[in-house]
């Protein structure tokens, strides 16, 4: 009797769990499966959206692999911006926490004002900048030719767009701030004592103390930024939507055009297909990286 | 700088040195720290004035007449406050009526997300069934995939339902799941909740869903709180998805709306006008101030929510 009632209980938590789980799952299938599986059957087809999807095997990735300059050119915008915004947004995010752990007195003064511009919208954002840093009347340019610096065209110059995009990601660097902090935060004080002890000035504290213990942030904060870099879209699209001719067409700006601009939706998915497996080569490249570079506090080998 | 004279006084405040060396160097060594100190303020102060700036010169030009917008040097207030910019923008297209637009959103995710993430992550985070470990990767896994891939078909099953041109796809999918990464929040809180106050609520007799309820979620105030206000932020913000899935007028959120003004030209002055340069500043302050405003009020909820998730790669 006791044994029966114990397995209905058991087979009671089972139904009403997956009684619960029914709209994430229905939402997995419908929202996220569904069409991952579906966009990558649109990436083997002709689609314009107005007549049935076409198969066209691997023509579209052909195309991307050949035929299509500005695929190539949208990817070398998108590799150059990532290159240089995600190396900034995770050494002068950490060292903006480095500064704000010394202990300083306000602390949630100097937090609030660093981490502000990450919660400023995109729009916004790129709102403010094309207005700063028009070429000839802008406040930045103007300062600087107050000093005797010639200012560059930013977002009316092909080679120097991409440098005003890194320096409106670079003013949201605080956005990491909250995880470095607490990173910081947490790494134990006996390391520092027991370091201090052993005769190590602070550099040597920092790099083998500081450091190893905050790492597994670092690497969380270089892959998100990765990730996020990869899908700049709102700030391009509004500021040169892709201009100077292409110098500042970003890989989601392209795609967004193909699909709903030019109606190639099949293209367009081959395209999102290959952004995901670059994205999940990154990762996994990453993840492989940290095992060796990367300390985690208690795993052991 | 005021250098040597605090040396001094933390020289007088220290014990007698044994030599004249030894106070020397720990002389030295404070006046290096307070310089030490002077220097890391001084490098917060600049950076402090850098990061803000431009806050307050999109404010600041907000409220300038047309012809001051890029006076140099410039002043932070001009002779003339024009708060008029903001009526006159406003008075361009149809703000009211897009603003409702983003809130009509805004709520419906919060509901869709509140309901749907505080359920599924209830489940995994207290009860015990085949496939739970298994589920909860999955969960997890869907993380990893970029909302752009899913975007084409997406899209096309909404055009199939019939829904483009309204809120339905922007809203209707919260109701599924709520995002892996809330989810995944409030599960870390849920569980540190001592099951102690369910086994009291399961002897009155109350079932599973009661307990989630009428236990769990009053006393997870909290991290729902954190979940707002991060869904608040995404969704204010969002610009992609409305841009796809919206087409009419009456139908834009207010990034939208400004975004399709600041393109048009408009009526003004007997003739079509691009909108000036203080007008673009008055609505980007419109569109700044709501997200900044919630933050400054909920810093702790930001915070929260990165020590809740307990992100440590």
């Amino acid at each position: 009797m006791f044994w029966k009632r114990n397995l209905s209980l058991q087979a009671r938590e089972t139904r009403d769990a997956y009684i619960g789980l029914l709209p994430f799952l229905l939402g997995f299938v419908i929202f996220t499966a569904g069409p991952l599986v579906y966009s990558f059957y649109l990436s083997f087809t002709r689609y314009d959206i107005l007549s049935a999807p076409r198969w066209s095997g691997f023509e579209n990735y052909a195309r991307m692999a050949s035929g299509d300059d500005t695929l190539w050119q949208s990817l070398r915008v998108t590799v150059i911006y990532t290159m240089v915004a995600v190396p900034v947004q995770v050494i002068v995010g950490y060292a903006m926490a480095l500064l704000l752990n010394l202990k300083v007195k306000g602390l949630s003064f100097w937090r609030t004002a660093f981490y502000m511009p990450a919660v400023v919208p995109a729009m916004a954002v790129a709102y403010v900048f094309s207005w700063m840093l028009q070429s000839d009347v802008g406040l930045l340019n103007q300062s600087l030719r107050a000093i005797g610096l010639p200012g560059p065209k930013w977002f009316g110059d092909p080679n120097w767009v991409l440098a005003a995009f890194i320096l409106m990601s670079a003013w949201a660097v605080g956005g990491t701030l909250l995880l470095y902090l607490s990173a910081l935060q947490g790494v134990p004080t006996e390391l520092y004592d027991a370091s201090k002890v052993d005769g190590a000035n602070a550099w040597r504290r920092f790099l083998n103390v500081t450091l190893p213990m905050t790492s597994p942030v670092i690497f969380f904060v270089f892959l998100t930024g990765m990730i996020g870099t990869f899908q700049v879209f709102t700030v391009a699209f509004v500021t040169t939507n892709g201009g100077p001719g292409e110098a500042s067409l970003f890989y989601l700006l392209y795609l967004y055009r193909t699909g709903w601009e030019y109606l190639q939706m099949g293209y367009a998915a081959a395209m999102a297909w290959l952004l995901f497996v670059i994205l999940l080569v990154i990762t996994l490249l990453s993840l492989r990286l940290s095992r060796t570079t990367v300390f985690y506090e208690g795993a052991q080998e | 700088m005021s250098d040597s004279g605090s040396a001094q006084a933390g020289g007088a405040l220290a014990q007698p040195p044994p030599e004249m060396g030894g106070a020397w160097m720990r002389r030295q060594e404070l006046g290096q720290r307070l310089l030490g100190r002077a220097f890391l303020y001084l490098a917060l102060a600049v950076l402090t004035v850098v990061l803000v700036a431009p806050l307050v010169w999109m404010v600041s030009a907000s409220f300038k007449p047309e012809g001051y917008v890029f006076e140099y040097p410039p002043r932070l207030i001009a002779e003339q406050i024009q708060w008029w910019n903001y009526v006159d923008a406003w008075n361009q297209f149809p703000f009211w009526r897009s603003l409702r637009n983003t809130m009509t959103i805004v709520i419906g995710v919060e509901a869709g997300r509140l309901l749907s993430a505080s359920l599924t992550a209830y489940i995994f985070a207290r009860l015990r069934f085949p496939g739970r470990n298994a589920l909860f990767l999955l969960v997890l896994s869907t993380m990893m995939i970029p909302y752009h891939v899913v975007l084409i078909p997406q899209y096309l099953l909404f055009r199939d339902l019939g829904w483009l041109d309204s809120f339905r796809p922007l809203i209707v999918p919260h109701f599924f799941g709520g995002g892996a990464f809330f989810i995944f929040l409030l599960r870390q809180f849920f569980m540190t909740i001592p099951r102690d106050y369910d086994d009291a609520a399961r002897i009155d007799g109350a079932g599973t869903f009661a307990i989630l309820w009428r236990i769990i979620l009053p006393m997870s105030k909290p991290a729902l709180a954190t979940v707002a206000i991060f869904t608040f932020m995404a969704e204010w913000n969002d610009f992609l998805a409305p841009l796809i899935y919206l087409n009419s007028q009456e139908k834009y959120t207010l990034a939208i709306a400004i975004r399709q003004w600041q393109q048009v030209a408009v009526w003004g002055a007997g003739a079509y006008v691009p909108p000036t340069w203080n007008a673009i500043m008055a609505m980007a302050t419109v569109l700044t101030i709501p997200p900044v405003v919630l933050f400054f009020f909920t810093q702790r909820y930001f915070i929260q929510g990165v020590v809740i998730s307990g992100i440590k790669g």
